[in-house]
């Protein structure tokens, strides 16, 4: 089966779950979202003769939320928050310092490993807390250099892992 | 009714209105005038009602796309502020529903300090100097910017692009440096056309208007129908400018320039010198042709008689085929196919239904072919140095004209087609102005004026030329016996899609001209003819729809299909503005010409009846006439 036909199959099982409708577009988008890091041209394009929704529109949608990528990023997207409280914290420029060092990228990049995009975002909610980074979809707090660096390896492994059981099968 | 009217007051005059109605339809009924750049009468609910009413779904308005959140204004341009009393803050009028009584100004110090701000802050992101617009002189913003005294830069002025223009390879071409993101293209692509070609990508200060992917026009699920251009505020979409070519070909003394007009533009180009719309300058138009320079001056008129006679022998011989040799490759309905925008418009949304499509080629066409053959020859002129130019009110003729299959008679058989707005500018440059001049004939051998081919220029017209041609033929009696003036009122109007019914009663002797095609008309005897017609491509989307579920557009036999609303005189490539009013005007200019005309069938026409005689001698359809006046067409992704 090629790309474009897995796909196909992919979105075909999502409709099974959401529906057809085009209400469905928002689910459907999210869960190709998680599962591939970003909503591929080809993706859309299942998802356009799956709901009848034009192509166009898809793509309205797929790029209003910034949560939805149509570029390829990293298996973890990692969104510093770049809000006051936490801008103001002592540890917030070394760990910054710190994430731009393991990861050889600056904001808006893509790790070469394709394991990381680093991204900023206007506020995490953990203003208490800060610095703090969300990565996927889980909240690191108190982020200092040296918590950075541990927290990135973790989940190097994690993908590497991933990675050498994918290839295993 | 009048129970349920609401009373409002704008600017001290009291106006009753239906629930529901904004302010600034309001304000409109009585003559009070707020502007806005991104609300197009168009655009409003009302013309969308009509434009989608109509058989054959009596009641019923929500297809797929209505869905989508695109009816509602998308009040994004925020130029039509007003004050509601006992409101705070000032108002989009064109986003305010009337639900109770209400009062309302429309201008104030605050107002007009709002809309001039609003209008400095859209100069702080649109980059490009008038001067060196397409739409100068014909701009919204500009004109706005004037009327509010926006003189300084307040808020700024890019000093460079902030994006790319768009590459010379596209016909429609964009330049979102002077886009305003009024919406108007992305709804008129969906609403009018069904086309969804545009969207809006991001959001907030990063949102644009953009393809799928972000592609160029050319590369987009575009159907080139120039629907966008028509609409654009500013100068943030225009058609590619073949109008320097075309100077440079006129004042090329080796090459013979020759010219054929359609006959929407003549309807319509003295919008652009000041006339009222709906007045025909036909003649004068061809005064100033000959001044600017062109050599011949030929009226497509002739090739729409061609057409029909083509495209009217290949249904009887469908007929035939489909019915009494029971040949099921003889699909049926057959669609017309002189309308470019529809062409892509199937080739890439409907392509299963390719082999329902006339194989004849559209007027411009067909004269392009014969113009660098029949005509070269005929007059010993070298077809080599022969420039084909066409005036139409079209963008997708620069895609037809432009597709490689065109070139049956050796070269390109239209070198270039030009807009009414490009023509109108070239006549501006030579300092001309047209409806002053002198009235001058078409030149022979393609210039005898008909009604039949002039009614192309709107919805139905096709239908109607070729309904007074096949039914002469078949039944050998007058057309006029059967419709009061050779008038097929039946096809006539503006509804979204129409049906119409001609019960063949009796048939008379096959004519010589199309002997080879069928032997008798016995066949047809007490047959009804079933034909249906659409405009604008979303019409066409419901034909489609009706045929795949086997509704009642199924039983047809000939469905004509123009991609746009009102056919050609609604065209994407006539002057601007274009709304439902100046629509009925053009038709309007139309129709007196063709009753003005001593010929109004296309198989009276001397030059057409010629042609057979001297050129394509075994008639319509046969081997020579299928080289040159058919083509084939393919699917499109």
């Amino acid at each position: 089966m090629d790309a474009q036909q897995t796909l196909r199959t992919e979105v075909e099982q999502l409709v099974r779950v959401h529906g057809r409708g085009r209400t469905a577009l928002m689910p459907i988008l999210q869960d190709l979202n998680r599962a591939h890091s970003y909503i591929s041209e080809d993706a859309m394009l299942a998802v356009s003769d799956a709901l009848n929704v034009p192509r166009a529109e898809v793509y309205g949608v797929a790029t209003f939320y910034s949560y939805f990528s149509v570029k390829p990023r990293g298996v973890y997207v990692i969104r510093v928050c770049r809000t006051i409280s936490c801008a103001k914290q002592p540890d917030y420029h070394p760990a910054i310092a710190a994430l731009f060092d393991e990861l050889g990228i600056g904001f808006g990049e893509t790790s070469s490993d394709g394991i990381f995009s680093l991204e900023q975002t206007n506020c995490a909610g953990m203003c208490d807390q800060g610095p703090a980074m969300v990565v996927n979809d889980d909240a690191h707090i108190h982020l200092t250099e040296a918590s950075v660096r541990t927290i990135l390896n973790d989940y190097r492994h994690k993908a590497q892992a991933a990675q050498s059981a994918k290839k295993a099968q | 009714m009048d129970s349920e009217l609401i009373a409002v007051t704008i600017d001290g005059k009291e106006v009753k209105v239906s629930p529901g109605t904004t302010v600034l339809e309001a304000a409109r009924t009585v003559g009070i005038h707020i502007p806005t750049l991104c609300h197009h009468d168009d655009l409003c609910s009302e013309a969308l009602y009509s434009q989608t009413s109509s058989t054959p779904h009596k009641g019923e308005h929500t297809h797929q796309h209505e869905e989508s959140a695109m009816l509602s204004t998308p009040s994004s341009c925020r130029i039509c502020l007003v004050e509601v009393e006992g409101l705070p803050k000032l108002h989009a009028s064109c986003a305010l529903p009337i639900h109770n009584a209400m009062t309302v100004r429309t201008t104030s110090t605050a107002i007009r300090h709002a809309r001039r701000d609003i209008l400095e802050l859209m100069m702080s992101e649109h980059f490009g100097d008038c001067f060196a617009c397409a739409r100068n002189g014909t701009c919204e913003l500009q004109m706005l910017c004037a009327d509010y005294g926006v003189t300084s830069e307040r808020f700024g002025r890019p000093r460079e692009p902030l994006f790319e223009k768009a590459s010379p390879g596209n016909i429609i071409m964009r330049d979102q440096n002077k886009c305003i993101l009024c919406r108007r293209c992305v709804r008129m692509c969906a609403l009018y056309q069904g086309v969804y070609a545009l969207t809006t990508e991001g959001r907030g200060d990063h949102s644009r208007i953009a393809t799928f992917m972000g592609r160029e026009m050319q590369d987009a699920a575009c159907i080139n129908c120039g629907q966008c251009i028509n609409r654009c505020p500013t100068g943030a979409l225009t058609e590619r400018d073949d109008t320097e070519a075309v100077w440079h070909a006129i004042e090329d003394p080796d090459k013979l320039v020759v010219i054929q007009t359609a006959p929407a533009p003549r309807a319509a180009i003295g919008e652009a010198f000041g006339c009222e719309p709906g007045t025909p300058l036909t003649f004068q138009m061809n005064t100033a042709l000959k001044r600017i320079g062109f050599d011949k001056v030929f009226d497509t008129n002739f090739s729409a008689d061609l057409t029909i006679m083509e495209e009217g022998s290949e249904l009887i011989s469908r007929l035939y085929k489909a019915l009494v040799l029971k040949d099921n490759t003889a699909a049926l309905p057959q669609f017309t196919s002189c309308s470019p925008g529809w062409i892509k418009f199937i080739e890439t949304f409907y392509p299963a239904y390719l082999p329902n499509l006339s194989s004849a080629k559209s007027p411009q066409q067909m004269m392009g072919a014969v113009l660098k053959t029949y005509f070269a020859e005929k007059n010993g002129w070298d077809p080599s140095k022969i420039v084909s130019v066409s005036l139409m009110p079209c963008t997708a003729k620069k895609f037809e004209a432009g597709r490689p299959e065109m070139d049956s008679s050796g070269y390109r058989d239209v070198d270039y087609a030009i807009t009414t707005r490009e023509m109108a500018r070239m006549f501006k440059q030579a300092g001309v102005d047209v409806p002053k001049l002198d009235k001058t004939d078409f030149d022979s051998p393609f210039g005898t004026p008909t009604g039949s081919g002039v009614i192309f220029g709107t919805t139905g017209g096709v239908m109607e030329a070729a309904l007074r041609t096949v039914l002469e033929i078949v039944t050998g009696e007058k057309v006029e016996s059967m419709f009061d003036h050779a008038d097929i009122k039946p096809v006539r109007g503006f509804d979204g899609v129409r049906m119409a019914e001609v019960k063949i009663e009796k048939v008379g002797p096959v004519p010589e001209i199309l002997s080879h095609l069928v032997p008798d008309f016995e066949w047809l005897k007490g047959a009804t003819l079933r034909v249906g017609l659409a405009h604008g491509t979303v019409n066409a989307i419901r034909v489609m729809r009706d045929i795949q579920e086997g509704g009642p557009l199924s039983k047809c036999h000939f469905i004509e299909f123009m991609a746009c609303p009102g056919g050609c005189l609604g065209g994407g490539g006539q002057p601007i503005p274009t709304d439902q009013e100046i629509r009925a005007a053009r038709a309007k200019a139309l129709y007196s010409e063709d009753a003005a005309y001593v010929v109004r069938k296309s198989h009276e026409n001397e030059d057409v009846l010629r042609i057979y005689r001297e050129f394509f001698k075994e008639g319509p359809c046969s081997h020579k006439s299928h080289e040159l006046l058919h083509t084939h067409y393919k699917e499109r992704v």
